[in-house]
């Protein structure tokens, strides 16, 4: 499992159908053809908020995921990256830097 | 070692809002008479849902969410409308796998089928040579599979499926097999054998025996790559659990809709015991889901039965329920598979009168039956 550039802007890939159910949602990929569960409705939050925010991080403080649930959310997320649920936003490009 | 089942599983056992895996038979009409047919096909039905009516449970399946529908049949191919429906299932963000014996899958099927996203065929192929395969699907349906597939590969399609059900005849040749789907770029998808439509005559001369259960479970673990549509779960008392949901899905997460429109808890229980509604109810097939009576009885936990003793249990679930009672026994107790004999007994005791028989049968006047299957069989064993 790859671990997450927390300090990124990412984003529910474009790929998913995203399907809220009463234990959090259901995620398919249209492309790679597979079902992932979002177990948890804050997963599901969090998840459908990162395009909001300039960094994962921002969007872990707004939604006020610290201490052990901080951690395990991104243990949560590292595998949804993995399955392509999530992905990073292409980057805004940005002035030449020197 | 006992695996606690996830909390995941048992939420999913309560029921969804909408089914995870649903199969849509759009036809009972088929060129072939396959000995263990699951839906008993062979004459097309004459109440068959419409075009039009097609087009408006899809329209339903989009608004539920539902992201993709396993299409079978019959032969799904044979409906004129077939890729009107189809088209209009992708072009509705509802993606579709369907099933074929392959016949008509000609050179402009395939490069059809290949300039399509969101699209998945499986072909069906239950025995690796000529010989193992016809006895079981009738002369020349491997011929016309293997043609099929050339077809897919010409065009290049990518990689489809090779769809196998697991007999005593065939498991000998599942190496074979996964080369050649290795060398067609497809998929392999291994799935069991059940006691459901034809399957009711031919399973005791097609089931696998104890020892042969016991390979196929080592097999598939040794091969993550292989399909198996979550259907050995019952094989799971062996050991380690098989990657998947490991559950009995009927009427929580899965369900069938039959070519007439009625709804059943799963493609393996054609029988009005299991049959729901019908699309064409006033609530529409999201009502019959929702509400049924018969899918909110079978989301009420269950008792394990004779099978709640058994170390096994919380690995195996007892397996399949269409299993049991298309064999004649309790759907509390185990399964006629189970891989420590415990059926073994009742099914002995088992009175053949009291075997349910499927209550939607369209096989073709003079379609082979039991009786001829040791005849062919024993003639052309591996
Ligand atoms: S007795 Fe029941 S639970 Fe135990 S292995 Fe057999 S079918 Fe599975
Ligand atoms: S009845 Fe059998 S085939 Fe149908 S969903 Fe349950 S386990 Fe699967």
């Amino acid at each position: 499992m790859s671990s997450l550039a927390s300090d990124q802007a990412w984003t529910l890939s474009s790929s998913i159908g995203l399907r809220p159910e009463p234990f959090g949602a259901l995620a398919y990929h249209f492309e790679s053809r597979r079902l992932v569960f979002l177990k948890t409705k804050d997963l599901v939050d969090l998840v459908r908020s990162l395009a909001d925010h300039p960094t994962l991080d921002d969007a872990l403080d707004a939604a006020g995921l610290d201490g052990r649930r901080r951690t395990s959310h991104l243990t949560a997320l590292a595998s949804l990256a993995d399955a392509g649920v999530i992905e990073l936003r292409s980057p805004i490009p940005a002035e030449a830097t020197p | 070692m006992t695996t606690r089942t996830p909390p995941l599983t048992e939420q999913l056992k309560r029921g969804l809002d909408a089914p995870i895996c649903l199969t849509w038979e759009l036809t009972y009409a088929c060129n072939l008479d396959c000995l263990h047919c699951l839906s008993a096909s062979g004459r097309r039905d004459p109440n068959e849902l419409s075009t039009e009516e097609c087009l408006a449970v899809i329209d339903e399946l989009n608004r539920l969410q539902v992201f993709y529908v396993n299409i079978g049949g019959g032969e799904p191919m044979i409906r004129r409308d077939f890729h009107t429906i189809v088209d209009h299932a992708i072009a509705n963000h509802v993606g579709v796998k369907f099933s074929t014996n392959g016949t008509f899958l000609d050179k402009e099927a395939a490069k059809r089928f290949a300039s399509m996203d969101m699209l998945d065929i499986q072909i069906s192929l239950d025995g690796f040579d000529a010989g193992t395969n016809d006895a079981l699907r009738g002369e020349g349906s491997w011929a016309a599979a293997r043609q099929a597939m050339d077809n897919l590969a010409a065009a290049d399609f990518g990689e489809f499926k090779i769809s196998i059900v697991a007999t005593r005849h065939n498991v000998s040749q599942l190496d074979d097999y996964k080369k050649m789907a290795d060398d067609y770029g497809a998929q392999l998808r291994l799935t069991r054998l059940r006691p459901s439509g034809r399957g009711v005559d031919s399973y005791q001369d097609l089931r696998l025996s104890h020892q042969q259960q016991r390979d196929v479970y080592h097999w598939i673990m040794d091969r993550p790559d292989v399909l198996t549509g979550d259907s050995f779960f019952h094989l799971n008392a062996l050991g380690e659990s098989l990657p998947g949901l490991n559950m009995c899905g009927a009427g929580r997460i899965v369900c069938l809709i039959d070519p007439v429109g009625d709804v059943y808890a799963c493609p393996f229980v054609i029988h009005d015991e299991f049959k729901a509604g019908n699309v064409r109810d006033a609530g529409g097939f999201t009502g019959v889901w929702q509400n049924s009576e018969r899918f909110l009885e079978l989301r009420e936990p269950e008792s394990g039965g004779a099978c709640a003793s058994c170390g096994s249990f919380d690995a195996c679930g007892g397996g399949c329920m269409a299993s049991k009672f298309f064999t004649g026994l309790p759907l509390d107790g185990p399964d006629p598979d189970c891989v420590w004999g415990h059926a073994d007994d009742a099914l002995a005791a088992v009175d053949g009168s009291a075997i349910p028989r499927m209550t939607s049968d369209h096989s073709k006047p003079g379609a082979r039956t039991d009786a001829s299957v040791p005849v062919l069989l024993t003639t052309k064993r591996p």
